[in-house]
């Protein structure tokens, strides 16, 4: 075992890489997944959905379908309370309770193709499906907005008429739901005393999170009003918050059990069906059982945004970033609530500016509601800024990672969205990049490298545990956080670590919401942070409990008690035989009973993680076609806890953002249809498609957290879209401007030059 | 919907007929089972032709080749003697998904769902496969090029289906390859596709040339004029550019979400040109080998 130590305490376990605790259940394929539930007498429940980009609902008529032999269940927007406007703080991303309603079930609108228009539950999925078909819909065409230019026109359709800002007063009518400014300083004087300034504009296209697994619950509603929900889910305490709030039950009421989660990255901070089935379930008696297809994935749950963006930088001739202003327009959907607030906050973070600030508008179109995709809003602002500030090196005839260094954020720096920086690792991160041997690794003919920064926050929020030990001296710990990235291995060895006994002796479960104390969604790269800043809270308490119950056991003041290598011991008398965990737990009943401690909290002084990846492109000049040849990245992990999985998630996020960066594009028809509501036409990179991501791990401890953890999540998608773009420049002396660089848009711009 | 596995072609055309248009022919089943998904099609017979001797099997006689309609895509990559013979026609039935899908994928399915983007239908074409049907009027051949209708339409009877592929022994100084254009690297639709075929003599000199471009109009096409352009001559890179130039005036492609018109119109000819200098590269290589075992 390495001994690796913090602040001179001996490390067992953390920077270690052990299997994780929830590995062979996943590759022997008996982990359950959402869809892997079921329960006698249970019902199959189907969604019949829009095929109208924008149409009033004149009327829907269920007589047929509920005639049909089978059919047990059907719930329309009518049968769904009305919920007043009011904000809700349970996910990721802002949601107003109202609107997250009529996304869930439409109300005499529908705003997209695949918009939610009826529920139907059956006794099996055929009969339900054939329900679907025999639902009419009497629908009102009306115009339709498919992007950010033409939903700000003056005469463009009204996406809705009766937009509230968020004090509740009706705004005047218009498709921008929102507008947020943020910065400091004058940007706009200090432009005059630049000797250079780079001002363009960029678009990306709205990509999805692409998770393996689709949607799926299963819901059962009792006749006593209790509901249990099964599901996979970024959060069992959002899908019970979510569920309750749309059907106007008490939270006490409804248990939701979460199943292991086939990817989320955002997308599933939100509901979807779960509302219906239990809807269903509640009008039939019966347990309904509810998957989407991944056509319906496509079509009805969120993408990222797409966005307009165009940032300004102004440099002095010596390269010294003096003032910086941003605009950026993200596509909410047919409901308000991008994350162009977070793309505001991140778009100028990585630098110290004098004068900075963005201007964001939350902007409605007739497509399926955006939600939260990794670093909600950030890699498109990193796209245009860190494209800006290569723009700005050639310019000036500056290395790139020079250029950065030289105006690199750092601890007590002034950031762009408000508090002053504490110790951060981003000068650390470009010198480790720097001075890496791909750097200056020799390139052949149309090949380029291309740099990019990016940074991203860690949500503290709420987080709860419970860490109990056992009669046997092992240790449980129930989180309330399910786990995507391989949290339960982090969470066991912090607990290890704490107590000074073997990994294996852990088990960390996922508690139900009936189980554990609240916790806010897996997002934010929250979890190894804040969770397990509670794990390592309740170990603490629950260590000093060992303590009392060792002092009653040798009859001695607890003071001279201490815990030390999985033991209590007695500081002054090395005579007096230490007692282990398993010895002071099975006597646990004579000094007091079982031996358990829970913590809770809303977590603060969260550290930021910041990345800087390098990209070598080859570019073909007769088809256009990019492929990724070389690729690192390096980020501030703050410590790394299992290096294995801050690596992958490194590795994940960097191939997320080549895809987003290469051929990943919603592709719509006129009428507002998804053309490409599959993995064959979206194309995501496949496994051959990549080069090894190389995945180097910088750690500058977060003084916040007691074993200086950094979330590690969601960091590494922001710098991959432009430091593949600026690669493809380096090869091709073209810039890019717009995504995705496909092989069509590479070749018409290459000939374009030529 | 039903299902049969029929051991023998009587069987399998007699199940056909009698179900007539609501029955099916199935060999991997990657495109079928994709469609009976989505609802695309909605059979009530499925006839499973994986266990008809006559559509198994790869025979390699001093003739030449017999490929099974329903072999697989693995099991041709692993036929050295057809890989050696003709690697243009291997390397585009390779190229047909990933690896699950290799080991089900067929010749006579990529050619009978008749996708104008199939992969191994231009590399067929090219190397001048010919196709023996059979179906209740009996059996015929006819030339691959002649198949592919337009989108999903086939030239094949009622109950007809296609039993084997035959390819000649490849004479001296043939070669033949296979080039396609996917964003990707793999699990995607040729945005164009293009086989080419040529027979060189000693000397260099272009005697035989066959070019077959895919996703560039309704169906595979074959390209006679941009063949021409290296006939008879020493194919240099003008010949060469003027062969890619034909290819590009003979496609006629759709604008959509996999590419645009203009796009596939321009690559048609370098994927073309690029094919041909492969394959002129393997028939030169073809006669270095004779002349270092004589
Ligand atoms: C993930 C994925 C990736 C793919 N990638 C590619 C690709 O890269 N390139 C490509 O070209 N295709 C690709 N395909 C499509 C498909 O795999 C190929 O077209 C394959 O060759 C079809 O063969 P099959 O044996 O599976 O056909 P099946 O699905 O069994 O049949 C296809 C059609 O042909 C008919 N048919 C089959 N055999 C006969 C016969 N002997 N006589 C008469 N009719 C017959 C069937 O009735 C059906 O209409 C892909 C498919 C998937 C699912």
């Amino acid at each position: 075992m390495s001994e690796k130590s913090t602040e001179g305490r001996p490390l067992k376990w953390v920077g270690t890489r052990p299997v994780r605790p929830d590995g062979v259940e996943k590759v022997t394929g008996r982990a359950r997944y959402g869809a892997d539930f079921a329960r006698p007498d249970m019902l199959w429940g189907h969604v019949l959905r829009s095929p109208h980009a924008h149409a009033r609902i004149r009327r829907i008529d269920v007589r047929r379908a509920l005639e049909l032999d089978g059919v047990k269940a059907i719930v329309t927007g009518d049968d769904l309370p009305e919920i007043a406007s009011e904000q809700a703080f349970v996910g990721e991303e802002p949601t107003d309770y109202r609107m997250l309603s009529q996304n869930v079930l439409a109300r005499g609108k529908v705003g997209y193709v695949g918009h939610a228009v009826a529920a139907v539950a059956a006794t099996t999925s055929a009969v339900a499906e054939e329900a679907l078909r025999l639902i009419e819909v009497d629908y009102e065409i009306l115009p339709h907005v498919l992007d950010v230019l033409s939903a700000t026109a003056d005469d463009a359709p009204l996406v809705h008429d009766d937009l509230c800002d968020r004090k509740g007063v009706k705004k005047n009518p218009s498709n921008i739901a929102n507008e947020i400014e943020m910065g400091h300083g004058d940007p706009e004087a200090a432009f005059t005393n630049a000797d250079v300034v780079v001002d363009r504009s960029f678009t990306t296209q709205a990509v999805h999170q692409g998770y393996i697994e689709p949607h799926a619950c299963l819901a059962e509603a009792g006749p006593d009003g209790q509901v249990t929900i099964w599901c996979s889910s970024q959060g069992q305490f959002m899908v019970r918050g979510y569920t309750a709030k749309l059907l106007g039950l008490d939270l006490a009421q409804v248990r939701v059990v979460p199943a292991e989660i086939g990817g989320g990255f955002g997308g599933k901070t939100t509901v979807y069906l779960e509302p219906l089935a239990v809807a269903l379930s509640q009008r039939s008696g019966r347990p309904v059982k509810m998957v989407m297809s991944r056509e319906e994935v496509f079509r009805a749950t969120g993408p990222a945004s797409a966005t307009r963006i165009r940032v300004k930088i102004g440099a002095t001739k010596e390269g010294q970033f003096l003032a910086g202003e941003a605009w950026l327009d993200y596509e909410a959907g047919a409901f308000p609530g991008s994350s162009v607030a977070a793309g505001s906050m991140t778009i100028f973070a990585p630098y110290a500016f004098e004068h900075a600030r963005s201007h964001g508008r939350d902007i409605l179109v007739n497509k399926p509601k955006s939600a939260a995709y990794r670093a909600p809003g950030a890699p498109m602002a990193a796209f245009a800024v860190e494209s800006v500030v290569d723009d700005l090196a050639r310019q000036l005839e500056i290395d790139p990672i020079d250029l950065r260094l030289q105006n690199a954020a750092r601890e007590g720096v002034q950031s762009s969205f408000g508090p002053r920086y504490k110790r951060i690792g981003f000068v650390e991160t470009l010198q480790a990049a720097q001075e890496h041997p791909h750097y200056d690794a020799p390139l052949q003919p149309n090949q380029g490298r291309g740099v990019a920064a990016g940074m991203w926050f860690n949500a503290g929020l709420q987080s709860s545990a419970a860490v109990m030990v056992n009669a046997d001296g092992s240790v449980s710990v129930i989180s309330g956080n399910p786990d995507i990235g391989g949290s339960r291995a982090s969470l066991a060895m912090m607990a290890a670590e704490e107590f000074g006994i073997e990994y294996e002796k852990v088990g960390v479960r996922i508690g139900d919401t009936a189980s554990v104390g609240y916790n806010d969604v897996t997002g934010g790269s929250r979890v190894t942070l804040a969770t397990g800043k509670m794990v390592v809270e309740a170990s603490q308490e629950v260590i000093s409990q060992l303590c009392e119950r060792a002092a009653k056991v040798w009859d001695v003041d607890v003071k001279r008690v201490h815990w030390a290598d999985g033991k209590a011991k007695v500081l002054d008398d090395e005579a007096i035989e230490p007692l282990g965990l398993a010895e002071i737990a099975t006597g646990a009943a004579r000094t007091g009973g079982p031996i358990q401690a829970i913590a809770s909290g809303s977590v603060r002084g969260v550290g930021m993680s910041f990345g800087v990846h390098l990209c070598d492109v080859e570019v073909d000049p007769e088809t256009g076609k990019v492929d990724v040849i070389r690729y690192t990245a390096f980020q501030d992990a703050g410590r790394a806890i299992h290096p294995s999985y801050v690596e992958g998630q490194i590795q994940g996020g960097a191939a997320q953002g080549i895809g987003w960066a290469l051929n990943e594009e919603y592709v719509f028809d006129d009428s507002g249809r998804l053309e490409n509501s599959g993995f064959l036409d979206y194309r995501m990179p496949v496994a051959s498609d990549l080069p090894m991501i190389d995945a180097v791990i910088i750690e500058v401890p977060n003084p916040d957290h007691p074993y200086g953890v950094r979330g590690v999540g969601e960091a590494p998608i922001v710098p991959p879209i432009p430091a593949v773009v600026n690669a493809l420049r380096a090869a091709t002396g073209v810039c890019f401007s717009d995504l995705p660089v496909s092989p069509p848009r590479v070749l018409e711009a290459l000939d374009a030059v030529s | 919907m039903e299902y049969a596995s029929p051991r023998s072609l009587d069987e399998a055309i007699g199940l056909l007929s009698q179900a007539g248009v609501d029955a099916r022919p199935m060999a991997g089943g990657t495109d079928l089972l994709v469609q009976l998904r989505t609802g695309a099609r909605r059979p009530e017979l499925l006839v499973d032709l994986k266990q008809i001797p006559g559509l198994c099997g790869i025979d390699c006689g001093s003739q030449g080749f017999r490929i099974g309609a329903a072999v697989s895509g693995a099991e041709i990559g692993e036929c050295l003697p057809l890989r050696e013979a003709w690697p243009g026609v291997v390397e585009a039935a390779e190229l047909i998904g990933s690896t699950q899908i290799q080991g089900r994928a067929s010749l006579g399915g990529n050619l009978c769902n008749a996708s104008p983007a199939a992969d191994s239908v231009p590399a067929l074409i090219a190397a001048g496969a010919v196709c023996t049907l059979i179906g209740p009027a009996g059996r015929r051949e006819v030339p691959v090029d002649d198949i592919v209708r337009g989108p999903g339409e086939t030239a094949l009877g009622e109950a007809e289906i296609i039993v084997d592929f035959r390819l000649p022994r490849p004479q001296d100084g043939t070669g033949d390859a296979y080039q396609r254009m996917i964003p990707r690297t793999e699990m995607d639709i040729a945005i164009v596709g293009a086989g080419v075929s040529v027979r060189v003599a000693e000397s260099g000199e272009c005697l035989a040339c066959r070019v077959a471009l895919g996703a560039v109009a309704a169906r595979p096409i074959r390209v006679d004029e941009a063949a021409a352009a290296l006939m008879g001559r020493r194919p240099d890179s003008e010949a060469l550019e003027e062969l890619a130039a034909r290819a590009s005036a003979a496609a006629d492609p759709i604008d959509d979400k996999r590419g645009t018109r203009a796009y596939r119109t321009r690559v048609a000819g370098v994927l073309a040109r690029r094919a041909a200098e492969e394959a002129l590269r393997r028939a030169g290589d073809r006669w270095a080998a004779r002349s270092q075992s004589s």
